[in-house]
Parts: C-alpha cells; sequence; structure tokens
C-alpha cells in the first residue's frame, strides 16, 4: 500500500487501463445483452430453440469436448516428453507447439479442407477406407484439435519442469510402481494445470469460426456450428435472432472464463 | 536440477522412446503435415501463381495493404493498453483488481464472432450510434475504424497478459529508488522499467501481432467482405477459395503462414535470449 504513494502514474494506468477496458469491452459485450433483452420472450425462445439452433449449439459443444478431451490425453504426452527429456529436435517440437496460436485460423482451415479431400495428402488414405475428415463432423473435431493444441501443453509443462523429484523418488523408495507413482503422485499433482489447460481449449473451441468455416461444408443440422449460424442469421438481416443466438454463446464464454479462473486459483494454491 | 532430474526420473527407454514417438507423431499428423501443406499447395502452382495474386489482382494486393494497417493500428493500441494495465496491476493493490485482469481476460473467451456481432450491433445504422453516424457521414461498420475496433477487442489480452508475469517478476524495487532519488514519473519509466521490460514487450507485440494479422470471424462480421475495400488478407484468402481459385487462396494463405513462421522464430530468438541472460539458478 506504501507503494502507492511512492511511485506516480497509479490514478494516470488504472483510469486509462479501466477506461480502455470499458469504452472497448465491457460497453460492446453488454450491447449484445441489452439487444437480446429487446426482444420478447417468444422471439427469443423461438431464436435459441429452433431445431437448427439446438442442432448447432449440440455440434459447438460436443465437438469442443471431443477435441478438448484429444489434446488432454496427447497434450499430457507432450508435455511429459517436453518436460523430461532431452533428445534432438527437441527445440523444434517446442515450436511447433505453438503454431496453433501464430496460424491464421483461416490457414488452417484452408489446409485441413485440402488435406482430407480425396486427392489430399492424408484423404488419398482415409476416403478410401471410408474416414472423410473434410466437409463431415469429424472436420470440425479434427481441425479443433489443431486450434486448441497448445493450450494443455503449456499449462502443464512448466509444472512438470518445476516439479519437485523427492516426491517422486519417495515413491519409488518406498516401492510404488512406475504406473502408481503416476496415478497417485504425479497425475494429482499435476490435475489443476491439466484441468486448467482442458478448460482453455474447450473455452477456445467454443467460439471458433475462421477455421471451421473452411472444413465443415456448413450444412444446417449437419455440420453447422453455432457462430457459423450467428453470421448465417446476420447476413439474412435477422439481427434479433443472431443477438439471441450470440447471447447464449456469450453466457457460456462467461461461465468458461469462471471456470479458467477459479481452476488458476486452485493451481496457485498448489505451485505456489 | 535438469541433470539430477535426467537420472533421477528417467524412465525405462522403451517407455520413453514410444512416448516421444507418439509426441512427434501427434504434431507432425495435426501441425506440420498442416504447415507444410500450406506451402506445397501454394508452391504447386509454381512462381506464376503468386505472380498472379500479388500483381495482377488488385483486390489482393489491397488486402496486403489492408492488414498492414489494421494490424498495425490494434497492436498500437493494445501496446498502450498493456503497458498501462501492467503498470497499475503490477505495481499497485487496488480493490476489483482480480476482477480487471478477468475483463483483460475476457476476449479470449469470447467467439470472434459475437465480438464482430456486438460491434455491429453499436455502430451498424440500427444501432444507437448509427443514425447520428450516418448524417455525419463517419462509416465505422463495413468500413476501416470497425476492423480497427474489432481487431483491437479480440487480441486486448496478449500484450498485458504477456506484461503484468514480467513486471511483477521485476518488482518495484528499482522504481522506488529511482523515484526516491528524484526522477520523474517518465524519466522512471524510460530509463528503468522499459528497459527491464522491453524484451517482454516485444514478445507481447510480435504475438499480438500474429493474432491481429490473422483475425477472421471479427473481420468478417464487420467488414461487409467489399473486395478491394474491407478484405483483409485471411478475408481475401477466403473469397478466392469461395470462387474455387484455390491456388490463389494458398499463395495468399502461403504469405499469412510465412508471417506465422517468421513470428515463431522471432519468439524462439527471444526465449533464447532470455535463457542466456538468465540461467537457471
Amino acid at each position: 500500500m506504501a507503494r502507492r504513494h511512492v511511485l506516480p502514474g497509479y490514478g494516470l494506468s488504472l483510469g486509462y487501463t479501466t477506461a480502455y477496458l470499458g469504452l472497448l469491452v465491457l460497453i460492446p459485450l453488454a450491447m449484445c445483452f441489452l439487444r437480446a433483452a429487446g426482444l420478447s420472450r417468444e422471439q427469443f425462445v423461438a431464436a435459441v430453440s429452433s431445431d437448427r439452433a439446438v442442432a448447432a449449439y449440440t455440434l459447438t459443444f460436443g465437438a469442443s469436448l471431443l477435441a478438448a478431451l484429444v489434446n488432454a490425453l496427447f497434450g499430457l504426452v507432450l508435455a511429459w516428453v517436453l518436460g523430461r527429456y532431452d533428445f534432438p529436435g527437441k527445440r523444434l517440437i517446442d515450436s511447433l507447439v505453438d503454431v496453433p496460436l501464430a496460424l491464421p485460423t483461416a490457414v488452417a482451415g484452408l489446409t485441413f479442407s485440402s488435406l482430407y479431400v480425396q486427392t489430399g495428402w492424408l484423404g488419398r488414405v482415409l476416403v478410401p477406407l471410408g474416414i472423410h475428415g473434410a466437409y463431415s463432423r469429424l472436420a470440425v473435431v479434427l481441425v479443433l484439435t489443431f486450434t486448441g493444441l497448445p493450450f494443455v501443453v503449456r499449462a502443464v509443462q512448466p509444472v512438470l519442469e518445476a516439479s519437485d523429484p523427492a516426491v517422486e523418488e519417495a515413491a519409488a523408495c518406498l516401492g510404488a510402481t512406475s504406473g502408481q507413482t503416476f496415478r497417485r503422485v504425479i497425475l494429482p499433482y499435476l490435475l489443476p494445470a491439466w484441468l486448467t489447460g482442458i478448460a482453455l481449449a474447450f473455452a477456445r473451441a467454443l467460439g471458433e469460426y475462421g477455421s471451421v468455416v473452411f472444413v465443415s461444408g456448413n450444412l444446417p443440422y449437419r455440420t453447422e456450428i453455432a457462430p457459423v449460424l450467428i453470421v448465417e442469421r446476420l447476413e439474412e438481416f435477422a439481427y434479433g435472432e443472431a443477438t439471441a443466438i450470440a447471447a447464449v454463446l456469450l453466457v457460456f464464454s462467461f461461465a468458461s472464463l469462471l471456470t479458467i479462473n477459479l481452476l488458476g486459483r486452485w493451481s496457485a494454491r498448489r505451485y505456489a | 536440477m535438469r541433470e539430477s532430474a535426467a537420472i533421477t526420473r528417467g524412465d525405462a527407454p522403451l517407455v520413453r522412446r514410444a512416448l516421444i514417438g507418439v509426441a512427434v507423431g501427434y504434431l507432425s499428423l495435426f501441425v506440420l503435415v498442416p504447415l507444410a501443406n500450406v506451402f506445397a499447395q501454394a508452391l504447386a502452382g509454381g512462381v506464376t501463381a503468386y505472380w498472379h495474386v500479388l500483381v495482377r489482382d488488385p483486390d489482393s494486393l489491397h488486402a496486403v495493404i489492408l492488414t498492414l494497417t489494421v494490424a498495425p493500428a490494434a497492436v498500437a493500441a493494445n501496446l498502450t493498453l498493456g503497458v498501462a494495465a501492467a503498470w497499475a496491476i503490477a505495481r499497485f493493490r487496488f480493490p476489483g483488481r482480480a476482477g480487471l485482469i478477468s475483463l483483460i481476460d475476457l476476449p479470449f473467451s469470447v467467439s470472434p464472432v459475437v465480438a464482430g456481432l456486438v460491434y455491429v450491433l453499436l455502430f451498424g445504422s440500427q444501432g444507437p450510434f448509427g443514425s447520428w453516424l450516418r448524417a455525419h457521414g463517419i462509416a465505422i461498420i463495413f468500413a476501416l475504424p470497425g476492423l480497427i475496433l474489432v481487431t483491437v477487442f479480440v487480441t486486448v489480452p496478449f500484450i498485458a497478459r504477456e506484461l503484468i508475469p514480467v513486471m511483477e517478476a521485476t518488482g518495484p524495487e528499482e522504481e522506488i529508488a529511482a523515484v526516491t532519488l528524484g526522477a520523474g514519473a517518465w524519466q522512471t519509466f524510460w530509463r528503468v522499467t522499459l528497459p527491464n521490460i522491453k524484451w517482454g514487450l516485444l514478445y507481447g507485440v510480435i504475438l499480438c501481432n500474429a493474432r491481429a494479422m490473422g483475425e477472421f470471424g471479427a473481420a468478417y462480421v464487420v467488414s461487409g467482405h467489399i473486395a478491394g475495400k474491407t478484405e483483409t488478407l485471411p478475408l481475401r484468402a477466403e473469397t478466392l477459395f469461395q470462387e474455387y481459385d484455390v491456388r490463389g487462396a494458398f499463395a495468399v494463405g502461403s504469405m499469412l503462414a510465412s508471417m506465422t513462421v517468421l513470428t515463431l522464430v522471432l519468439k524462439a530468438l527471444i526465449e533464447w535470449r532470455n535463457r542466456r541472460r538468465r540461467p537457471p539458478a
């Protein structure tokens, strides 16, 4: 508290930050709820519970959850390998993990759509086997797996690097097998960071648009995700319906942010 | 510690090899192959595809210029936010501090499409400012200001989230010393704070820039995608793709992918430099 009197710029920096975030983030988002509140109850319910909207929500959630779970498993393996082993090419692998954060989603969509069609590098093998990784629900899961890939790795890796080897040594000395040590010692220790990573990947997938719009085919009831439906409604100038669907999506954004914050607090206590 | 870790925590060689294999396989399937495919597809048409897109297609050329306008503007705006927010949050304790951090994180969880939509609701013709803006001849939606605004929105967390931990790790002692010795506020910032945070700042800026250049969903909604007017590079790639000009789409896509690769190389260089400067204790 004494710092406040010593260091300058408290009022200026806090005022600027609050004004900036209020004007550019809070007020625009409040607009969404204001407009949604302007709809009658029937209009709102009709917009968010139409068969098409429900199908879009279901696909958005299902595909996001599946992608997050795939990343939960493989992200943990990647974090383990990067956090615990030294091997040639490790730096490159480490850099590649960040590609989904820095590659424009449109480019991701573009390349995934061309990889899994019949003439693509992977589709050549997969399509004859009956696996359609483009213009299908699977395509949505694949591309969301790509966009969510860094989160579990980046959440778990630093915790693994910083963990105290003595704990695992103790478990081994007391006669635990490596499997037991992993299940009973390492996994409980990693749990907050792991869940944070999964929640971040899931939150990111829920709102994803750019990559999915290229690969899914955007068929109503089949491969249309909620953000694509919002854009559809906007292009029909059905602002009310678009806003209602967006408001529901926003509520889930807030819920996921809250979850991530609570997990973060748990992590902070665990790894302090 | 790292060496002792290698000795005491060594998994069985077979487990180790299997796990590395799984990790590399997963990363190849989901990252390396898709990334390589962008360049392979773009180069499959030879250099002529680039020539066609960059020289013969004024709309794509305009998209390059527009992207190089929107992204730096958004980065500059969020640079000011990042520095102010990091100063307030890392140097002072005040009620609502945790809420402010959450507010900075919020755009990360909001779908870019929703971000675009709320700006359309706010500044579009039916919004509260719609008629006033029209009467004064100011175009925000379907124009450059709208593109910059939504890009700022989606990239709000990047620089601030990078700077806050860096400033918290540095601690206020040097700044307090400078102020106590009579340095002014700006002098303290330029001479003491900035040299301490410049690498974190640069790190945040390049990641923010990558995200800004690649922004699609929000830009899609507010741009009206008018070729040659409001199409940024990612939007241009989509238009070309919709027009079945796959070569052109990949030529544009590969430009963006090159930006990605450059971003990650710079990021790796900064990390490498930081490791050398501060060897792990």
